[in-house]
This record gives C-alpha cells, structure tokens and sequence, in this order.
C-alpha cells in the first residue's frame, strides 16, 4: 500500500532525517468549535500527524489528564457523528496532514462498524487505533478497514514478546505505536534505553515506521527518544492544556517546541 | 470471530478464544494480553493438578466452612402458600457470602504463578473482604479499588477490608460506583503487570475470568445436586438467583444447565424501574457491546457510551453483566427477569421476621421473584433460592429506606 497520507508524510519524514511530530487531542474536548480552532493551529506549528481521540465514558487505558478530556468531550455533547463532523470540517482545510483515529472499541461497534468505515473513510480518516482491539478479536473490523484504505494501526508493548509479535503485524499498516511505558496514557516517564532496545528488535520484523507514545510530555524527552523512532506521539500534555483558555493558548508554542526538538536532532536519513 | 463452534451443549462454553456465542473475548489493551494468555495457561494447567484442587478442597472446607447447608425455609414456604422454597445458605460462609469461593481459587493460582501483589475491584464490598481475607491469610499485600460512593454506603466493609491489611483506594471517577473501580483495577494492573494478579470478583472480564470464576463458584450448584437429591430424592423444580455480573447465579445454575426439567431464573436489579435509566438490569434492559474485556448486554446510550447503573443494592449497581448469561438469555436456557428498589426491601424484612435470616440486599432481590413464583406453583414444586450473602453490611441502608432504625423496631 502506498500513496496514503501516512506513507507520503513518513516518506518526506525519512528525506528529512527526522522523526514526526504526532499530536493527539480529543475530539470535541472542551467542546466542538474550540477543539476544530486548537486542531487547526497543530501542523502549522509543525505537528506532522493528527490523532483524533473518540470520547468514550470509560477509557481504561488512559490516564487522568485524558480521561478528563473524554468527560469534558461527553458533557459537552460529542458523540460518534460530532467525532466524524470534527474531522470532516478539519479535511476541508487541510487536505495533506494524516489522521488516525484513536479510541475503544464500543462506540464504532454500536455505531455500526461498517457504517463507521465508510463514514469515516468519507470524513477522510487514513488510521484507525483501537485500544481495547488486540489481534485475537480485531478479525471484525480488520479487512473492513484494509479494503477502504484505512491503515490498522497496532500497538506494541514493552509486554509484547517475540511470540506474539507476528500476530500483532499480521495485518497491521501505516505504522506501528509503540508503546513506551508498562502503564496507561501520561502517568510514567518512558526509559530511552529501554525505548531504543525495544525498538531495534521491532526493526529486525517490520519495516513500518514506528511511532512512541504514552509518557513523552515535553520536548527534552522528544528530543531524546526522536533520533529512536519515526514518529513521537504526545498527546496528555496537550489535553491538560485545552480546557482552561489561559493554558489553551500555550498550545501552539509547546507544539512548535516539540516540533523543533524533533527538527533540530535529525538522525541520519536513510534511504 | 469465533474459532472454534461451541459443542451443542449449555455448559459447553467458552470456545478457545472464551467466546459464549457472540460474548465474551478478550477485549483489552495490548499491554494486558500477554498476562491473560499467561494466567489462562496457568489455570488451565491448575485446573487439572489434583494437588490443586486438593488444596482449594482443603481450604473450602476448614477456612471457608463448606459445604454450606440446603436448608428448608418452612415458615417462608407457609407464608407463600405454594412451592417448597430452599435456601442454599452461602451467606455463612467465612466472610458471609459466596465470593471467599472465587478469592480461595485465585489466590491459590497467584501463588502457584509467584505474583507478589493483589489488586482487586468491589462493589457493596463483599468480594473485597474477601480478597482482604485471602491476602492476610496468604500473606500478600492487597489494593482494593472501590467507588468513592460505595465506601460512603458500605462503611462496615471498608472497615472490616481495612481491618485485614488491606489498602481501600476511593475511585471517585464516573459516579463512583464498580464499574469505576473496574476501571481503576485494570489500569493499576496495565502499569503493574510483572508482579500483580487482579482477582477479578464476578464472571466477567476478559477471557479466562469469566470462566474460571464460575468454575470457582460451581461448588455451589455441585453441592445443591447432592443436598437436594438426599432431602427430597429428585432435582429442583426451579433454581432462582440474583445477578450482579453474576458469579454466584453461575455457580448455582452451572451444574444443572444440561437439566432441561430445572427451571432458572437470573433476578436483576430493577431499581426504580426498567422504563428509566434508574436500574441496574443489563440483560432485561441493556443491548450488546464492549467493556471491560468483554462483549456482554451493558446499560448504554445510543452513542455507546456506557450509562451508571442504580440500584439500592451496591453489589448489583454495576452496568454490565457476564458473558454467559449474556449467551444464556439468547439461547433461551435461563429465564432473566428484573426486582425493584421496593420489592428487595419487602423481602428483606419478610426474610428477617419469618426465617430470622437478615439477607444481603442483592439475594434480597432473588427472595423478591420466590416470592412471586412460589405462590403459583404446587405443593411438590422445589425452588432452591442462592441466599449468597448476609445482610450486616445492609442494615444502615435498610433502615434509611424504611423511616430510620426506630422505624424498623416499631412497625
């Protein structure tokens, strides 16, 4: 598969000799227009992927910061179709930058899950990511997603061994998140040692890119792991700032120095 | 989804990948997946050790007090004029209800696998003590996630949970309730997966709780077999039980599913009624989805956001229920109905005056449909009620709902 958003932005990224920038917030967090407006000011401040969180009332594999978000999101009225909305309004002004979306699994099933890739394939979605979906249960959603384009993205783990990694990139595309810490979304530190064994070892089976997240809070620690990985994905230090509008509006600046530290620790380009 | 079909048989589930049908799975976090495949090899192989089995026997009987009595509730049964109405008295357990069944066989298999920690999630509480119990006779530290307004109505637990060793964690997310602590459960567990067993305390979860926690509590249905069969020399007419997630129901109905002449019925929580949102009865009034490892009937909104349940009782106040009666109410085997706030009250107090029995406000509910089926049988019918919990812990609550403690000695 090539000629998708995601491969075209990992290609430039790779003639760039730098890791992508990848920015997560939840969809309608604090509420519908002021997420669209803080979504738009994300790739021109140098985010180079979008995750788009689906507000759900129990996100078990999240921390505090996010599952605020998620509830602020809720009580504000999003849903499934103000989820998809967001994203249509954002494609029309950008038609380049990739966006994944993020989440559990219940609100796509009740919605329908082929209802759901078609409308969001037509939104303009190029990833999916479903936290609570491992391999062994993801069979009703997976040849869905392939057949419209819509890269399934997996996570790996620091848990995951080399038994069940091939189950894990049985069918997986765009890239891989790799996920940093043993733990949920923006609580630990991630260990770059660790970070930068775990990640050699993925190379040796895959030649997806492959994206770390969940802990990477400011643009020290994106600097660090940047040289590791393909892509950096930060996404609680974002969502503890949305809410409040004195905080909202250091957004674009924390995003333009997570861009830079990635920016300015190339590793070397390989081709 | 499902690899493997389920024999042609009710007691035949899960399939290898602990699907009931359409239900159940292993919806968790990637993090999580190698540790459950990990924990349903290490049950699978304990399962089948006699020395295992051996020791879960052991404790059972000299810890736990098992066999608990069948025990003919006479007075009950003139009151209602109709069937023959038996309690499985699970309530005397050590501890005072079913759940120690469940806590015995997990923490013998945390130890077997060398986990160093215990976590676990409670309702009304019961199932927390329960793993206190365990931890302190075991002696391995303990973390109990209970929903902030839980705590607030089950003080006596937390109490006793504390008494014991163990560290009670307020979850005041959501409304505070189990579905709350469910969550903050299996996050500490994803941050904490080297060295920690969750003891997961109803039938539900991911794959292979849900079926290792009924085979746990299948002692209760195998001991009903044989105490029936020596009171009365045939098997029940009937076997009625409430359903939270529905751990002690399994265990009562489990062993008797391939009797096609036993009737069963699930009583879930009505609360102020199926109509509202006020209730905790997934099965009568939930549809289908996803959460907390598993696809089972849950309370949820059109946007499959998952609603609060309500119920007077705290151990049935929870949003979903588990995977097999989920494929149990589709198949048909098992008759699911739902009791109001009002009518597990009702029996409550009917229970106390007649049988000098306090029962937990969650078997109250079962004590509720006896009452409405017992009546209508004949003389010869038997119904074997799971009376699976005491009501100590209930009795603040019981008197808040009946005009304060003065109210209840005077009427």
């Amino acid at each position: 598969m090539s000629g998708t958003r995601i491969d075209k932005r990992f290609e430039e990224l790779q003639k760039q000799g730098r890791a992508g920038l990848v920015t997560f917030l939840v969809a309608g967090d604090p509420d519908f227009d002021t997420c669209l407006e803080c979504l738009r000011t994300l790739p021109e401040n140098g985010a180079d992927i979008i995750e788009l969180g689906m507000p759900f009332s129990d996100p078990m594999a999240d921390g505090p910061a996010i599952q605020a978000g998620s509830t602020r999101a809720l009580q504000n009225g999003a849903s499934m179709p103000r989820t998809l909305e967001l994203l249509q309004r954002f494609r029309a002004g950008d038609s380049t930058t990739p966006v994944v979306l993020m989440g559990y699994y219940n609100p796509v099933y009740i919605y329908g899950v082929e209802r759901f890739l078609d409308d969001a394939a037509e939104a303009g979605v190029d990833g999916l990511i479903l936290v609570d979906l491992p391999p062994e249960e993801s069979g009703e959603i997976l040849p869905g997603a392939q057949k419209r384009g819509i890269d399934f993205i997996r996570l790996v783990t620091p848990t995951t061994d080399s038994a069940r990694l091939p189950a894990i990139l049985d069918g997986a595309s765009g890239f891989l998140y790799y996920v940093s810490i043993v733990g949920i979304t923006g609580t630990k530190a991630p260990d770059t040692g660790r970070v930068s064994k775990s990640i050699e070892a993925l190379r040796q089976h895959s030649r997806l890119p492959v994206a770390v997240g969940f802990g990477i809070r400011n643009a020290e620690q994106a600097g660090a792991l940047g040289p590791l990985a393909d892509g950096i994905v930060v996404g609680s230090a974002l969502v503890e700032r949305i809410a409040d509008p004195e905080t909202r509006s250091g957004i674009p600046g924390l995003v333009a120095e997570l861009a830079g530290a990635l920016r300015s620790r190339n590793r070397k380009a390989t081709s | 989804m499902n690899k493997t079909p389920l024999s042609n048989r009710f007691d035949g589930g899960p399939d290898e990948g602990g699907h009931f049908g359409i239900f159940g799975g292993r919806f968790v976090a990637e993090t999580l997946m190698p540790l459950i495949l990990d924990l349903e090899k290490a049950y699978d192989t304990a399962k089948e050790d006699e020395s295992f089995q051996r020791e879960l026997r052991d404790f059972s009987s000299h810890y736990a007090g098992r066999p608990s009595p069948l025990y003919f509730a006479e007075r009950l049964s003139e009151h209602l004029g109709g069937a023959k109405v038996y309690f499985k008295r699970d309530e005397l357990n050590h501890t005072g209800s079913h759940k120690i069944n469940n806590c015995l066989g997990q923490i013998l298999l945390a130890r077997r696998m060398g986990k160093a920690r215990i976590i676990a999630e409670t309702g009304a509480g019961q199932h927390g003590v329960a793993v206190a119990t365990v931890c302190a006779r075991f002696n391995l530290p303990c973390r109990v996630y209970m929903g902030a307004k839980d705590i607030t109505r089950q003080k006596p637990n937390v109490f006793r949970m504390r008494l014991l060793g163990a560290e009670v964690v307020a979850v005041e997310s959501g409304a505070g309730t189990l579905k709350d602590a469910m969550n903050e459960a299996l996050r500490d567990w994803v941050a904490n997966v080297e060295n920690t067993f969750y003891i997961i305390g109803t039938a539900a979860g991911p794959h292979p709780y849900p079926a290792m926690v009924r085979d746990f509590q299948s002692v209760i249905g195998k001991e009903v077999r044989e105490q029936i069969v020596e009171r009365e020399g045939r098997l029940p007419d009937s076997l009625v039980a409430c359903i939270g997630g529905g751990s002690n129901a399994l265990g009562l109905f489990h062993p008797f599913l391939q009797d096609e002449a036993v009737h069963m019925f699930g009583v879930e929580a009505g609360g102020h009624g199926l109509e509202g949102d006020a209730h905790s009865a997934s099965l009568s009034g939930g549809k289908p989805g996803v959460l907390h490892g598993n696809r089972t009937y849950l309370l949820q909104n059109g946007d499959g956001q998952i609603l609060e349940g309500h119920s007077i009782s705290a151990g049935l106040d929870y949003p979903g229920v588990g995977p097999e009666h989920a494929w149990l109410k589709d198949n048909g085997r098992v008759s699911y109905v739902a009791v109001g706030d009002d009518e597990a009250l009702e029996a409550f107090h009917l229970c106390a005056r007649l049988e000098g029995i306090l029962p937990a406000l969650e078997p109250s509910h079962a004590l509720a449909h006896v009452c409405k089926i017992a009546p209508e049988s004949s003389r010869e019918h038997l119904i074997v009620m799971n009376l699976c919990g005491r009501g100590d812990k209930d009795i603040f609550t019981v008197a808040e709902h009946s005009g304060g403690m003065d109210g209840v000695v005077d009427s």
